[in-house]
Order: C-alpha cells, then sequence, then structure tokens
C-alpha cells in the first residue's frame, strides 16, 4: 500500500513536467483513426549516454509521433518495448519478430566533441535481420527536436522511397476575443505544433498565409492599415514589405514556385480579379476579366497554371487558366462548393474545401490514373483551408469545434487524423511550410 | 420640378429593388424607422427644409440605424433595408463634406477569400443604392471584412445572419 502511494506520488511527479510543458506549447496531439494497412515498427527508447545534463527532448518519442500521424506506419507503444538495445550488436531479432514488428529502430544520445549532442541511431528490416540505415547527427540542445524530425524523415524515406516532411513547419492565423477586443497573430510552429512563435501581432484582421519556397518568408494580408494590404515578411529578421494596398481587395497571396512572381487578388478594377506580380519589377498582369468573383490563386508546381476559386458559373468552383493569362477552364465538377485549391507537388492531386448545405468537408481530386477520383479527408461540417504537406502525404486543414477553430493534419489515406489544438482561442488557415533545405 | 424627377426616380427604384429581390426574409429584421415622422426623408418635401445636421446622426431614428442585413450568398438589398439606405443617403445629399465606410461582412461559411469577395459584393449593393438616391461616390468607400469581423461565432443560423450584413461608419459627420 505504502509503496503503491510512493510510486503513485513518483509518476504524479515525472508527469508534472510533462504537463507544464505540454500547456507552454499550447498545441495538443490526438490521433483520430488508425490504419490497419499501416506498416509496424518499433522506435526503441534512446537513452543518453553522456556525462552532463541530459537532452530535454525525447528523440524517440518524437519520431514515434512522426511516424505514427503520417499514417503510413503502426508504432510499438513505449510500455510493449520489451527489449532496449541502443545499437545494431544488441539486436535480438527474433524478439521483434515475435512483436510482430516489420522495422526497428534504435540509438543512443552521446556528447558531441564541441558541445551540444551527438544522436547516433540505426535502422533494421526486421524479417531480413538486415541494416538499412545507420546514421548520426549532432545538435545544441535546443534543436534536438529538429534531429528527432530530420530522423523521422531518413527512416520514412528509406522504408517508403518517398522524401519524409516531417522536418517542416507550419504558419497559421490566431484570433482571441471579438470586436474591439479581437487580437489577431500569425504564427509559425514545427509541422507538429511544437515551438509556437509569433511573426505578427495585430489588433486588425490578419488572414492567407503563403511560403516563400524558400520557406524564409512569408506573404499575408493584414487590415492595420484601415483596407486590405499585402506584405511580404522575412520570419527570422521580422523585416517586412508593403506589396500591395490598391483600392478594394488585396488578398489571396501565393508565391510562385521560383519565388520571383506573386499570384493575388485585387478589385481595383471594381470586381476580384486574379492578377500576377512580377516581385522584382512590381509589375502587375491581370489575368482574369470577368464579372464573378474570382480568388484564391495557387500554382501548378511547374508555375506555367493557375488554379483558383470562382463563382463565375453561379457557385464557387475551381478553375485553371494559363499564368501568362487566357481563357480559364472549370476543373471540379463535383459538388456544389469547391474553394481554397492546394495541389500537390506531382500536380496529380488537388485538395479543396467542398461544400454542400452547411456542410464544408476537405475533399481531393486524384488525377494520377487519369480521370478524375474523389476522395474526402475530413468529417466537416466546417471545414477549411486546405494545405498539403510538400511531400503531399499529409493534408493541414482547419475545423471548427464549438465556437474555436482548430487545425487537424490528416494523412493522404483519410486513416490517420491529428488535432492540433492552440490552448485558447481561434486557430485557423494552416498553410505548410515548403521543405527547410532544397535538394 | 427636380424634386419631383428625383420622387419619380426614386419609386421606380424601390420597384426595381422590390422586383429584384426574390427571397423570402428568414431573418429578422431590426426594428423600422416609423414612416409619416418628420424626418422621414421618403416624403417629398424640399430637401433644403428638413435638412439633417451632424446631431440627427444620434437622434433620428432611421440614422441611428447603420447595419444592412443580407440572404446568404446575396448581396442584393432587401426591401425591408430600403429606408436606411434612403435617410443615409439623404444625409450624404445634406452634408457634402460627410464621409461613410461601407464594411461588408459575411457569415463563417465558405472560404475567407471568397467571402471577402462576397462582403465586397454587399458593401458594392448598398453603395449603388446610395449612389441612386444622389449620395456621391466620393463620399463612400467600399471596405470588405469577409468573415474576419464576426459579432458572434456560433455556428447558428442567427448568429450567420447577424454577420452576413453592412455597417455603415462615418469617417466624417
Amino acid at each position: 500500500m505504502k509503496i503503491l502511494s510512493h510510486r503513485l506520488l513518483l509518476f504524479v511527479l515525472l508527469l508534472l513536467p510533462a504537463l507544464a510543458s505540454a500547456q507552454q506549447q499550447g498545441l495538443e496531439i490526438d490521433i483520430i483513426g488508425g490504419n490497419a494497412a499501416a506498416l509496424p515498427i518499433a522506435v526503441v527508447p534512446m537513452p543518453y549516454q553522456g556525462s552532463g545534463a541530459a537532452p530535454p527532448t525525447d528523440v524517440a518519442a518524437v519520431i514515434r509521433a512522426d511516424l505514427e500521424r503520417s499514417g503510413a506506419f503502426r508504432t510499438l507503444a513505449e510500455a510493449s518495448i520489451a527489449e532496449r538495445p541502443v545499437r545494431g550488436s544488441e539486436v535480438q531479432y527474433p524478439t521483434w519478430r515475435a512483436l510482430r514488428q516489420d522495422y526497428l529502430v534504435v540509438g543512443r544520445v552521446v556528447d558531441a566533441p564541441g558541445g551540444g549532442f551527438r544522436v547516433e541511431y540505426e535502422l533494421f528490416d526486421v524479417a531480413k535481420q538486415e541494416r538499412m540505415l545507420g546514421l548520426a547527427m549532432t545538435a545544441r540542445s535546443n534543436a534536438m527536436r529538429d534531429v528527432a524530425h530530420q530522423m523521422a524523415d531518413a527512416i520514412y524515406e528509406k522504408i517508403l522511397g518517398v522524401r519524409g516532411a516531417f522536418w517542416t513547419r507550419i504558419a497559421y492565423i490566431t484570433q482571441t476575443g471579438l470586436g474591439a477586443n479581437a487580437r489577431y497573430a500569425l504564427m509559425v510552429a514545427d509541422s507538429d505544433g511544437f515551438n509556437p512563435q509569433t511573426v505578427v501581432r495585430s489588433a486588425e484582421p490578419l488572414l492567407s498565409p503563403s511560403w516563400s519556397p524558400d520557406g524564409r518568408r512569408l506573404a499575408y494580408v493584414s487590415f492595420e492599415r484601415g483596407n486590405s494590404s499585402i506584405y511580404i515578411q522575412d520570419i527570422a529578421t521580422g523585416a517586412r514589405e508593403l506589396l500591395t494596398s490598391f483600392r478594394g481587395i488585396n488578398g489571396a497571396p501565393n508565391f510562385s514556385p521560383d519565388g520571383r512572381r506573386m499570384a493575388l487578388t485585387l478589385s481595383r478594377s471594381g470586381n476580384p480579379e486574379i492578377y500576377v506580380m512580377d516581385l522584382g519589377s512590381k509589375a502587375l498582369t491581370q489575368i482574369t476579366n470577368q464579372f464573378g468573383i474570382d480568388t484564391e490563386p495557387t500554382w501548378s508546381p511547374d508555375g506555367n497554371t493557375l488554379y483558383f476559386t470562382s463563382d463565375r458559373g453561379g457557385r464557387p468552383q475551381i478553375y485553371r487558366v494559363s499564368a501568362s493569362g487566357g481563357s480559364p477552364t472549370r476543373v471540379t465538377f463535383q459538388g456544389n462548393y469547391n474553394a481554397t485549391p492546394t495541389v500537390s507537388f506531382d500536380g496529380k492531386k488537388i485538395a479543396v474545401a467542398q461544400g454542400s448545405g452547411n456542410n464544408y468537408r476537405i475533399a481531393v481530386m486524384d488525377s494520377s490514373l487519369g480521370s478524375p477520383r474523389w476522395s474526402t479527408l475530413s468529417p466537416g461540417s466546417l471545414d477549411e483551408s486546405p494545405s498539403f504537406a510538400p511531400n503531399a502525404s499529409m493534408v493541414l486543414y482547419a475545423a471548427r469545434e464549438g465556437r474555436r477553430g482548430v487545425l487537424y493534419a490528416v494523412s493522404a489515406d483519410a486513416r490517420v487524423r491529428q488535432r492540433l489544438v492552440l490552448a485558447e482561442g481561434d486557430v485557423r488557415e494552416p498553410a505548410w511550410s515548403p521543405y527547410r533545405t532544397p535538394r | 420640378m427636380k424634386t419631383s424627377t428625383r420622387v419619380v426616380m426614386m419609386s421606380l427604384l424601390s420597384v426595381a429593388v422590390l422586383a429584384g429581390c426574390k427571397k423570402t426574409v428568414k431573418e429578422e429584421a431590426p426594428p423600422m424607422a416609423s414612416p409619416g415622422t418628420s424626418t422621414a426623408p421618403m416624403t417629398d418635401m424640399p430637401t433644403t427644409a428638413g435638412a439633417y445636421g451632424p446631431n440627427d446622426l444620434d437622434t433620428d431614428a432611421c440614422l441611428r440605424q447603420r447595419v444592412v442585413y443580407f440572404d446568404l450568398d446575396q448581396d442584393a438589398l432587401k426591401p425591408e433595408y430600403q429606408a436606411i439606405v434612403t435617410c443615409h443617403s439623404k444625409y450624404l445629399r445634406d452634408r457634402p463634406t460627410s464621409r461613410v465606410n461601407l464594411e461588408g461582412n459575411a457569415d463563417e461559411r465558405g472560404s475567407r477569400e471568397y467571402n471577402l469577395g462576397l462582403g465586397e459584393r454587399r458593401g458594392n449593393a448598398v453603395s449603388s443604392a446610395m449612389q441612386a438616391q444622389g449620395g456621391s461616390a466620393g463620399q463612400q468607400s467600399v471596405i470588405s471584412y469577409g468573415e474576419e469581423r464576426a459579432v458572434c461565432t456560433d455556428s447558428s443560423e442567427d448568429c450567420w445572419a447577424r454577420n452576413r450584413r453592412v455597417e455603415i461608419v462615418y469617417t466624417a459627420k
């Protein structure tokens, strides 16, 4: 009895710092569904074997959470990890076969010669009893989550042959308060919602963040001048540039894949039209000219085509037009409301917010096999603002729960959803960053 | 002669607005100024006699109403708001130095950028109606906030109806 209460106390004490840090982060993680076809993988805890203070990050836990939410893997719960090898020579394959694991990751954290930490890790194919990967990464203690995400990327790519997108970031808008008390912020966080940083705060609405292809800048819409204006801001330095502030709407900025042009919406002609601005010369080219609302331009990966939302046919639908202008073609024919297109890196999938009555869900139109096939990624009822991960393995979107907005990341097969919830206020308009290092 | 032309034009306009509105009204309208009061502008009184002054913005029953509501996905001005638009148009005529912002808003359904467009359409609808009644375009600025300036955040018909609106905001009286 006494031992039990001691254990309970110990457990509570161990839990306290975890709870405190979860509150600080403000974002929580929730796995909604599972995937029977997911690959079983065991990521063994990676103990600190150095002589100083242990790093603050549980590297194995971060990797586990990354792989799990991708939908492609099913990770073995830490409590079920019977043996704890830290290097290849300690691996007993029969143990992992008995636990029905296809893959195994082991590693350890040691002191790096120049300060900081060095993580040495290996990936094994359990059935073949083969080492697939053996790598080491070095970082300061405050960058250990970055290291863990890069390890998850390497594991993901080695097994699936697709580049991982865990070491990326998300931008989003938050709002607290209503009316005169409303406060808005443009935020940037790691792709799992950790390390949130404020990029801009404003008492006036902020919306529509868009990443530059180098991941260093964000374009967004701000009402701080009374009317909507488009700004570009450097995330690291905070330096910013007013891009447009015309009469009427200045909205929906979207960087071209080469970063040299900006697609945007202006209603300076009296009606919202799509324009492309050359960011060097600031010259504007008007792309659409129609009495309907044309907005939310987004580029095809080759930079030759713009997809956008238009109600020229009555209700909002997705259209496609050459990035140099011309006559648009309608793209979506399913659903009576399709808006906010996001295009996958290969140009074959377009995710949209699809509405029917009062129900809005995230849907994907997949043209990989020729004629388009539709699938639904979210349950509704007011889901919006889809944004593809750079490898198209997942889609971020915004949903409403009660009176607040929350963000979800859903795997491309719709089988695993992760909720990123801000502790207070309304979170919306997620935008997934490009890869953090080009290849 | 001039006044009677204006009256004819105004009655033609109200007929046109009435004809243009197909939808049945679901949302509840705020109370209207009772017709026939001394400041009601829809009579054929000479404009100089009943000219508005800045104090009327706080005291006149019609001018105190500054919000016009719309149906879902619609930008057509509903007939019950014609009186509000009319008295504010008269105020703009009576006081050429006055300025208004027409702030267009939408409910939360649908995409945010599309709703910026929808809010602007509603602001333009009010602006056109005001211009038709002599409020000059130079006195009016349309600003769309889309769904970004909600007055309530419930996902209910009642709240949505309150957010689909144009606010008439005087920046110079």
